[in-house]
């Protein structure tokens, strides 16, 4: 058996650099990763077949359901090659697959010496895989090219291997062929990790150098920082220092993850595993950041990261006005773990008080917000999600816009607004659907390639504004859910922006303000005013609706005044029922929110806030 | 606040929970003798009813300390399946515990089809001097809907006897906003109450209870309801005529000739003492309400166990009480008066006579009177007054 007991292994910070091999998987969401990651851990042993659980390195609730990885992580696997029989410790480290996470894979890479690229061969790569396999390849590291599930029915491995060999150089031969299902061809992979992958190079002898990849917060143990020790060694009795603070921490634990975290005496040259120094925030272990020894500190800090800038804004309100302490707390909590989450108060007129957040992208907006309400029991309202303009006005002052109402009311020079890259992969069909929707997204082609003969590489520039609305979605209802999607920033440009307000009753309500392309404007401002004129129920007087850009007027409704609100009948049996309910109104008066002196329920905010894709999905079912 | 509350009078209402068959719109408490599962006939139902009745009249006298009787009014169900007989038992057990006043009014529901000359006859000697007759519609189409089966041709002829017979005091029911009706149905339906000549007109806007079988026929889709504003102008056109024939509002939902309003019902709004007795019937006793265990079967029970048939009681805060007394009164033209509502509600009123929903004349006379607008959101005028 090619397993070694545990306690046989090559134990940490006595492991000879030469039988390290650090490696990542680069995988599309259901592309079967956490299925591989399982089938490893049970070959080499490390959990035991009784304790093994479905996706077992995905830690929070939330991954497990929607499948996808958000944490990285990394799992020390002794393994002893088939090829020369010698003893080795395989590092694999959890890359998340999202686009939203980019610069989370980004630092999992720069932990790593080789990468395996797995590829669901019933699917092909998809574009955010596709963008991953870049970075890997821009750091240098060595790629397996993988099939996954080639125990499918509809596996096309023939035609896969060709599409990878083609994007990454190699022969189609050279693609591995597994099924992390039934375990075929796993220990072959393994093997061959051993023999492709570089072992890591450092020096012993030289100030401990270590790279922070990732660093979560338990509510145990505080702080638990990821590293990958590159020259030196880390020991539990040294004192430990965080380049960029300057800041010396006490090392309360040093260990490996295997796959439970196991304590050592220390790490060595080329080792991966974590450190618990007892603080409490993430932000004091910065991922990037360079670990040394405090006694005998480097000059020479690793390459870090830049830090994640947030793309996406979007207001998030209790529903409920008294919770709003606990929604900064439970905001607090969350950002211990997520340092590219940032917040700051907001007071909307209408939705009273809240926070903005700022996200990566959608996905990360949408994991936050469930994670709040799940974790915290909290009811939120999240305003509609928006980017950062950068607006100049008639002075030449330049202001930065993350929430409509900042944008200024009066003469404008210039608004910019940040331009991503896409990239859209997908069968050759879907051309026209894709460009359509590119188009009218204020799209440019950039150039478009075969993959193979019907699949094809689509590139564009778009607004990241018209992505973060409801793009995705589209391109996927455009396709029948083949086109994959990635995107990353490339800068800004000058757009025809401008800022609709929706007024009721003359009053700006700016929950529903939002900054559009003035070809978007008119369509805005009618779908919000017909929209509202179906949710705002009929008042005493008549409530006109609507939606302006400073004070033109480019869409109109109107609510009619209510007519009737009487009950007919009121005699003796009647009054103890009647005066229950007027009780009961005085409740839905309290959830009423007052904007001028209209009367607008809390469940007209939440759906005039709701896009109107889900709307159209609801109408599809 | 409004009219000060005689508490030696009491007024009864006499429930008679049985029909012979259950309309679509109705949720009333009445049950069929099928419902029942009765074998025995209508009558001798009627007959054992009537002594618990009495056994209730009884348990009234114990507990209220009012001398005399105003008021006295057989609701139902169909008080017109009961024995002429049976009605003048409850009407003399009450008369020998309490004292009648002199002008006492006593009113009987009536459904057209359960009624002859002879049984008219019979229930005004009885002791019953008014008749409140369920016309509904006279239009056939909207009668179906309704569930109603009797032909719109025997109001006419009911009313004439009744007269023949001496009622002199003649209420005519009518809905309106039944699916299906037109304009022209409503307004025909209105000529036709019209017509007849009565003292009195009740028109209540169509509500679908819950639990119906109308309301089943709206959730199928089977059955539309009408839209608020129709029903709106319904009321408006049957207000301006009413008002034009002489019959004037004095409550939101009714009309009579001068010295014609129903007194009974009078006395629910202006917060008087009643005493409800049989099964669900509700009663008010100086701001303590409560009500009776709902089915008959269990009433009988009670009542033949000598229990009191109560199901549940609330004694009203003073708080609920001028909530309620707000809720009430501002159905009645000058119900409310200015000192019955503190500054902030006199502001909130100003507002509504500015948007004319409240006569701005009758304010200044220091009286709440709504106007024919505003008579139409009267409710949620009440939830800007005390919410």
């Amino acid at each position: 058996m090619p397993a070694i007991p545990l306690a046989k292994a090559p134990q940490p910070s006595k492991t000879d650099p030469a039988q390290i091999r650090n490696f990542c998987i680069i995988a599309h969401i259901d592309h079967g990763k956490s299925t591989l990651a399982d089938r490893m851990l049970g070959i080499t042993e490390v959990v035991e077949q009784r304790n093994m659980r479905a996706q077992y390195l995905d830690r929070m609730d939330i991954e497990r359901e929607r499948g996808i990885t958000i944490k990285s992580q990394a799992v020390r696997l002794p393994w002893r090659s088939g090829l020369d029989g010698q003893e080795y410790i395989l590092n694999m480290i959890d890359t998340p697959g999202h686009v939203d996470f980019t610069y989370e894979v980004s630092r999992s890479l720069a932990a790593c010496e080789g990468a395996v690229l797995l590829v669901d061969c019933a699917q092909g790569i998809e574009a955010q895989t596709l963008a991953n396999l870049y970075l890997a390849m821009e750091n240098n590291l060595t790629i397996i090219p993988v099939l996954n599930k080639i125990d499918l029915p509809a596996a096309q491995p023939e035609k896969f291997a060709e599409e990878l060999a083609r994007l990454i150089g190699c022969q189609p031969e050279d693609c591995l062929r597994v099924s992390g299902k039934t375990g075929e061809g796993v220990e072959v992979l393994l093997d061959q990790i051993v023999k492709q992958i570089p072992a890591p190079v450092g020096d012993p002898n030289a100030p401990a150098r270590a790279l922070i990849f990732d660093s979560i917060y338990d509510s145990y143990r505080g702080v638990v920082t990821y590293v990958r020790v590159v020259d030196g060694h880390l020991s539990t009795r040294d004192q430990i220092q965080m380049y960029s603070t300057g800041v010396r921490h006490e090392m309360l634990e040093v260990g490996v993850i295997s796959p439970e975290p196991v304590p050592s005496k220390g790490l060595g040259v080329g080792e991966v595993g974590y450190l618990i120094t007892g603080v409490k925030d993430v932000r004091q272990s910065r991922v990037g950041d360079t670990v040394t020894n405090y006694q005998r500190p480097t000059d020479k800090p690793l390459a870090g990261y830049k830090d994640p800038r947030p793309m996406v804004f979007s207001g998030l309100f209790p529903l409920d006005g008294a919770e709003y302490p606990m929604l900064r707390e439970a905001l607090d909590k969350l950002q211990l773990n997520d340092a590219a989450l940032v917040f700051e108060p907001e007071n909307s007129a209408a939705l009273g008080f809240g926070f903005r957040c700022g996200f990566l992208g959608l996905l990360h907006m949408e994991i936050v917000r469930e994670r709040l309400e799940r974790e915290s029991g909290l009811a939120l309202i999240s305003t509609a999600p928006n980017v950062v303009y950068k607006v100049t006005d008639d002075t030449g002052k330049e202001i930065i816009v993350t929430n409509p109402s900042e944008f200024p009311d009066g003469k404008i020079m210039k608004v910019e607004e940040p331009i991503v890259r896409a990239t859209v992969l997908a069968p050759s069909e879907f051309i026209g659907a894709i460009m359509e929707l590119c188009q009218q997204r204020r799209g440019n082609l950039l150039g478009m390639d075969y993959l193979s003969e019907d699949r094809v590489e689509i590139r564009y520039t778009l607004p990241l504004a018209e992505i973060v609305f409801d793009f995705f979605d589209q391109l996927k209802s455009r396709t029948r859910g083949y086109a994959s999607l990635d995107y990353e920033p490339i800068g800004e440009a000058e757009g025809d922006l401008s800022k609709v307000d929706i007024l009721l009753q003359g009053e700006k309500v700016d929950a529903f303000s939002a900054i559009v392309h003035r070809d978007k404007a008119y369509t805005y401002g009618v779908m919000m005013t017909t929209k509202l004129r179906e949710l705002i129920p009929r008042q005493q007087f008549e409530i006109p609706i609507q939606a302006a850009i400073g004070s033109r007027i480019i869409a109109r409704e109107s609510i009619r005044a209510i007519r009737k609100d009487v009950l007919a009948k009121c005699y003796g049996g009647d009054i103890s029922r009647k005066r229950k309910l007027l009780e009961k109104q005085k409740e839905g008066k309290k959830r009423m929110k007052m904007v001028g002196r209209v009367e607008v329920p809390q469940e007209a905010f939440i759906a005039a806030l709701t896009t109107d894709d889900e709307k159209s999905k609801e109408a599809k079912k | 606040m409004g009219t000060a509350v005689d508490s030696s009078a009491l007024s009864f209402y006499i429930h008679i929970p049985y029909c012979i068959k259950r309309c679509g719109y109705c949720d009333f408490n009445t049950y069929t003798p099928a419902e029942l599962k009765v074998e025995s006939s209508l009558s001798d139902v009627s007959q054992g009813y009537i002594d618990l009745l009495i056994t209730e009249i009884e348990m009234a006298r114990e507990f209220s300390t009012a001398s005399h009787v105003p008021t006295i009014f057989f609701g139902g169900g169909t008080p017109s399946l009961m024995e002429p007989e049976d009605l003048g038992r409850v009407i003399s057990a009450i008369a020998t515990r309490f004292e009648l006043s002199a002008d006492c009014e006593i009113t009987m529901e009536a459904n057209p089809d359960s009624l002859t000359k002879e049984r008219l006859q019979g229930y005004r000697d009885a002791g019953i001097n008014r008749l409140s007759i369920g016309m509904q519609s006279a239009v056939p189409h909207v009668l179906k809907v309704l569930d109603r089966t009797h032909n719109p041709e025997n109001i006419a002829k009911v009313v004439t006897w009744a007269r023949e017979v001496g009622f002199a005091e003649i209420s005519i029911d009518l809905i309106y906003g039944t699916p299906g009706e037109s304009m022209a149905d409503w307004e025909a339906s209105v000529d036709a109450a019209l017509a007849l000549g009565t003292t009195h007109i009740s028109a209540y806007a169509l509500i679908v209870e819950q639990g119906t079988k109308l309301a089943a026929q709206v959730k199928r889709g089977e059955i539309i309801i009408p839209d608020d504003d129709e029903t709106a102008d319904k009321y408006i056109l049957a207000d301006n005529k009413f008002s034009a024939a002489g019959l004037n509002w004095y409550e939101v939902s009714n009309w009579s000739k001068a010295g014609s309003p129903c007194r009974h019902n009078v006395a629910y709004w202006q917060g008087a003492n009643w005493w409800g007795a049989g099964p669900g019937a509700h009663s008010h006793i100086n701001g303590r309400r409560w009500w009776n265990v709902k089915h008959p079967t269990a009433y009988r029970d009670r009542i033949e166990n000598s229990l009191a048939p109560m199901q549940e009681q609330e004694i009203l805060t003073s708080e609920e009480k001028s909530r309620e007394e707000i809720m009430l009164l501002i159905r009645l033209p000058g119900g409310l008066k200015r000192e019955d509502l503190d500054s902030s509600q006199l502001t909130c009123v100003e507002g509504y006579v500015a948007s004319g929903d409240i006569d701005g004349a009758m304010w200044d006379r220091g009286e709440l009177t709504l106007t024919q607008q505003g008579r139409l959101i009267a409710d949620r005028i009440v939830r800007d007054l005390v919410l």
